[in-house]
């Protein structure tokens, strides 16, 4: 908890304890080497002491066996570390299918934090406890790194790209949010809450009004306004003479483009295309989409992501896209994310 | 080693003419060839840069005895600990055992008259220096603020401080090391006295060749990485910058591709000082030479394959975290076996609790709970939670004040008769040692505390709960501080009142103490033939002058 | 030391035993420094590599910005100086004075060629508007890309550039040396070691050519 002094950090996701029993392993570890080293120092520093009488010193030089031991069971022990470390550390990396995503972007110096469904946080992110959550981030500036030390998570925000991290709450309450990547003269003061509650407290909050900064409108409407407004949907549209692919179910599909390549259609992609359009032009069609970069904030590029990744198949013309989507049918379009 | 044909003149060299009285004025010590005074040189010029970042140590701990950070602000806070950061690895403990006690010691231990390239030897003292005003300019003309670590593209785009200047100056000192780890593997390979087979060599002379191969092998890839880094800031052309389709983390390959070698750089020679130290101070054959000399090259070549575990967190694939994972796991297997070796040298050894051997066995037992405490970084699971935080901070100065630093003041006290021919006060620097020993552990023990339990590094203000074990840490702090101020003040009234030493003192063997204390300009009479095995204890020299 | 008739005789600095041991030292740190100096550019050519394959078609398209042809006519002077270096090399041990500075003089005079017609390459290059900065002004299809290219392009060759206007100040010592009467059979070691560095410089130009210039030519 906030304020509270301890000297072990409590447990407050689920992937927390299964990091903690690494750590107490490696503490028991240390513990023992330490202490072996130390008292056999100390024995031998004593009972070897120097006396006055001159001694000859029998040779002493080694012992290939003593060597070979000392050497192979410390590796082996290093290697229950790596191996369990490294299983803990996919799962860290796996967000499960189901997690609800949440939009963060890091900007000296405060987190911006944007919910699907509209609401708009400033260094404080609400969670709801017993659901997977997967924060996807970007910076506007320099490398910033999101962290909780109650969820024993971390992940650094970078410029120019897209990273994800994330966390199952497992208990309910207001946990220390950091930045860990020193970005200048705000660097500590980049700090806020994550905020855990029970799904039903949540769901109240993510549809009340309190605590929200900013319109209350949903990420995919904002996207739908802003695809409006700078003119995407003249040339993206669903007929096949139009100048730009259709954009409809395009999310996570794979795509051909006109080098050849064939790469797949994820944030990073819409990302660079909205920005630097002639890096991965579609095959079959011309180089002609003009960039946006300067014309659109890192959040209006997630708005825009999610709208576009809310664009079903073949049953829907863009412009007809439902405003606001109900929690079920986000959920069905966060299943690709 | 049993030793023939050496002349050795029996007067205690102090009354004699040794390198030290051969020749006065400024100009002889600024325009010297010989390694001996190029040591020197380098002494005076490190122990200024370390009380530099000392100070700037004592105003960080002082900051942070309260939360809200009070006694400076929060720029000036990012310069201290940047400041701090780039003296001590670039300016202190880089240079100090190799420069130092290499540059004195080396040739030495292996019987020649000085190293291969004694004018590169002064070139490189005047590079150093150079970019060291470099450094200090920057630190005038209103400091940096980027962490020694230069990140991208904070340093790059988005800091307003002096970046050039100091980046500059790491750049150019950088230099110096080249010319230092050539100038020591060709010593090394084509200078050694007539007997000495590689496996006669003195560990410490190992430990130096392992060094060496991290100088010149790694520190022109920093030397590009910062060059990069400047031309990017100066003239605006992003390298490093997303907005050009350049990549921030690439920086971050090129320089922990360097500083993580770099890391072994600072602690190999203490290793080789351990070493030399442990076995005059147990009268016994140092336990498992081969082992301990293999370690060496093994970790100097092991240390350039790890330096991804530093961006676990940073967006890296998770198969290239696996890999570095693994290979920093590997990388520790070596210093456990250097530290069972020394432990066992001990054994059935005659152990002379003296204060060389205290900060020897001091560094044992620290460098141990650091390089233990790497393993929970190496861990890719742990590290996610541990990256940035004081547990970092406290890991890295346990291997870099609880090991190096150790072995610095160690290899001082060790030579100290032969490098003055005087001696230091004994019962005094027994005592400063054990300070430094309880003063140390006090200030970075907690740090591990404050690590887990989140507290980032780089931060001026901290969340309430966090102040005890700052209070306790900045209290360890002060009393280190002690530790070190003594020595500084002993060290110096002894080159001027310290009883005359004997040229054996130690009644160590080591072709260095074959000669006079202080040695004369050309270090032996007559060139040293070696016949037996290293470390032979067999027959104990008597001691005189013992304290 | 000087020899009466035939100009300074050398024997060897006082920290070696022997002429020979002074060589091999000398031999060894040369080899020593040439490997920092792979390091040293293999971390720029590792940058090059990583971009290349990240926006492998904008630098294909953006090394078209350069001249082959002034690039394969330095590459000729490069290798043509890397063979009046062994001649001199030769002459260091075997010939006299003059035939010695003939042939340090005649890769002084390649090499400030090849620094030439990289100067007008550089000054060209301005005009067209592609150095990097506030002065680029290239706005065709990728051009960040371009700019990135083109960083890389003038930090490469630049480096190289600066390794050769050294190289030359050393070979113009030499001169001054030979002119002496510095070098013979006994002691020829400062030309076969500039001799090692000169075609190490060479050897880098000759990655350099292919990576910059010649990818992207169909």
């Amino acid at each position: 908890m906030i304020g509270r002094f301890s000297l072990f950090p409590e447990q407050a996701s689920t992937v927390a304890g299964q990091i903690d029993a690494i750590y107490f392993f490696l503490v028991a570890v240390s513990a023992v080497f330490s202490l072996a080293i130390a008292a056999a120092i100390v024995v031998f520093a004593v009972r070897f002491r120097r006396s006055k009488e001159r001694q000859v010193i029998p040779t002493w030089e080694g012992l290939l066996s003593l060597e070979l031991t000392w050497t192979i069971i410390p590796f082996l022990i290093t290697l229950v570390m790596f191996f369990w470390g490294a299983r803990v550390f996919i799962t860290l990396r796996t967000p499960p299918e189901n997690a609800l995503q949440v939009y963060v972007v890091g900007k000296q110096w405060m987190w911006k934090v944007q919910h699907v469904e509209g609401k708009r946080e400033i260094n404080e992110l609400h969670v709801p406890v017993g659901r997977p959550v997967k924060l996807v981030m970007t910076s506007e500036d320099v490398i910033h790194s999101f962290f909780v030390p109650a969820f024993r998570v971390k992940q650094d925000a970078v410029p120019g790209r897209y990273t994800s991290l994330w966390f199952e709450a497992s208990k309910a309450g207001e946990y220390h949010l950091f930045c860990a990547e020193y970005c200048g003269g705000q660097h500590s003061r980049m700090i806020g809450r994550v905020i855990a509650m029970e799904p039903a407290e949540f769901q109240r909050w993510l549809s009340g009004s309190t605590g929200t900064t900013g319109n209350p409108s949903s990420m995919v409407s904002a996207g739908q306004q802003l695809f409006e407004q700078l003119g995407c949907a003249t040339c993206h549209q669903e007929n096949s003479g139009a100048r730009g692919p259709n954009l409809a179910g395009l999310f996570n599909k794979q795509v051909a483009l006109l080098d050849g390549r064939s790469v797949v259609a994820d944030e990073a992609y819409l990302r660079e295309s909205i920005l630097n359009p002639q890096a991965a032009v579609v095959a079959g069609y011309q180089p002609i989409m003009p960039t946006f970069k300067g014309l659109v904030s890192e959040e209006g590029l997630l708005q825009l992501i999610t709208y576009i990744k809310s664009l079903q198949a073949a049953d829907a013309a863009p412009d007809a896209a439902p405003a606001v989507k109900t929690h079920a049918t986000l959920q069905g379009s966060e299943e690709q994310g | 080693m049993t030793t023939t044909e050496t002349t050795v003149s029996d007067a205690h060299g102090a009354s004699g003419v040794n390198y030290l009285n051969a020749d006065y004025g400024v100009r002889s010590w600024l325009f010297t060839k010989d390694h001996k005074r190029i040591g020197l040189l380098y002494l005076a010029s490190i122990t200024i840069f370390f009380a530099l970042g000392g100070l700037a140590a004592l105003m960080i701990r002082l900051d942070l005895l309260t939360p809200a950070g009070d006694l400076v602000g929060d720029e000036t806070y990012n310069k201290l600990f940047t400041m701090h950061g780039v003296v001590m690895i670039f300016f202190f403990l880089v240079p100090s055992i190799p420069a130092v006690i290499g540059n004195f010691m080396l040739p030495l231990m292996i019987g020649a008259r000085d190293l291969a390239f004694p004018r590169l030897n002064l070139a490189s003292w005047y590079i150093f220096n150079l970019g060291g005003a470099f450094a200090l300019w920057s630190l005038l003309s209103g400091g940096v603020d980027t962490g020694w670590t230069f990140y991208t593209p904070y340093s790059t785009m988005s800091s307003n401080t002096n970046v050039i200047s100091a980046a500059f100056g790491a750049f150019i000192s950088g230099f110096a090391s080249i010319l230092t780890g050539v100038n020591f593997i060709a010593t090394i390979h084509r200078m050694r006295a007539p007997g000495m087979t590689w496996g006669r060599m003195p560990l410490f002379v190992w430990a130096m060749y392992a060094t060496s191969i991290i100088f010149v092998l790694g520190t022109p890839v920093i030397a590009i990485t910062l060059l990069l880094m400047i031309l990017e800031r100066a003239f605006h052309i992003g390298i490093f910058d997303p907005a050009l389709g350049g990549d921030p983390i690439l920086f971050q390959h090129l320089f922990w591709f360097y500083s993580h070698p770099a890391v072994y750089i600072m602690i190999l020679p203490s290793m080789g000082v351990v070493s030399e130290i442990i076995t005059c101070f147990s009268r016994n054959r140092i336990f498992g030479y081969s082992f301990i000399a293999a370690s060496s090259i093994a970790i100097a070549l092991l240390g350039f394959l790890v330096w991804g575990h530093h961006m676990f967190v940073s967006g890296q694939s998770v198969n290239a975290g696996l890999i570095f994972s693994f290979l920093s796991m590997v990388v520790a297997i070596p210093s456990a076996v250097k530290v069972f070796n020394w432990t066992a040298t001990l054994y059935r050894g005659s152990v002379w609790l003296q204060a060389p051997m205290l900060y020897a066995l001091g560094f044992i037992g620290l460098f141990t709970i650091g390089g233990l405490t790497g393993l929970f970084l190496a861990t890719l699971a742990t590290d996610v939670h541990l990256h940035d935080t004081y547990f970092v901070v406290a890991h890295f100065h346990y291997i870099m004040v609880g090991g190096a630093l150790m072995g610095y003041l160690g290899a001082i006290h060790f030579w100290w008769p032969k490098i003055t021919g005087r001696l230091y006060p004994e019962g005094l620097a027994k005592i400063a040692a054990v300070i430094v020993f309880l003063g140390f552990n006090l200030t970075f023990f907690p740090q591990f505390v404050l690590g887990y339990l989140g507290m980032p590094r780089r931060y001026h203000v901290y969340p309430d709960e966090f102040q005890i074990l700052n209070v306790l840490s900045t209290a360890g702090a002060s009393i280190l501080g002690v530790g070190y101020l003594l020595p500084l003040l002993y060290l110096v009234w002894s080159m001027r009142y310290g009883p005359k030493a004997a040229d054996n003192h130690w009644g160590a063997v080591g072709l260095e103490w074959q000669t006079t204390s202080p040695p004369p300009t050309n270090n032996f009479e007559q060139t040293p033939v070696v016949t037996g095995e290293p470390y032979d204890y067999r027959d104990p020299v008597e001691v005189k002058d013992v304290a | 030391m000087h020899d009466a008739g035939a100009g300074v005789v050398h024997g060897h600095a006082h920290q070696f035993d022997d002429a020979e041991q002074q060589y091999e030292a000398s031999s060894l740190g040369m080899w020593l420094f040439l490997a920092q100096e792979v390091l040293f550019f293999g971390a720029v050519f590792a940058t090059y590599a990583y971009y290349s394959f990240l926006h492998t078609d904008a630098f294909e398209a953006a090394s078209n910005h350069l001249s082959l042809t002034l690039g394969t006519i330095n590459t000729v002077v490069l290798i043509a100086s890397s063979l009046t270096m062994v001649f001199a090399v030769h002459q260091a041990q075997h010939g006299g004075k003059r035939a010695q500075i003939g042939w340090l003089l005649a890769t002084m005079l390649l090499g400030t060629v090849f620094l030439g017609i990289k100067a007008y390459e550089y000054t060209h290059k301005f005009h067209e508007g592609l150095v990097p900065g506030a002065l680029f002004t290239y706005s065709g299809p990728d051009a960040p890309q371009h700019q990135l290219f083109m960083c890389l392009y003038f930090v490469m060759t630049g480096l190289h550039a600066l390794h050769m206007i050294i190289g030359i100040g050393i070979l113009a010592t030499l001169c001054v040396l030979a002119q002496r009467g510095w070098f013979r059979a006994g002691y020829y070691t400062p030309v076969e070691m500039t001799g090692l560095y000169w075609h190490f410089v060479d050897l880098v130009w000759i990655f350099l050519f292919p990576l910059l210039y010649l990818i992207g030519r169909h």
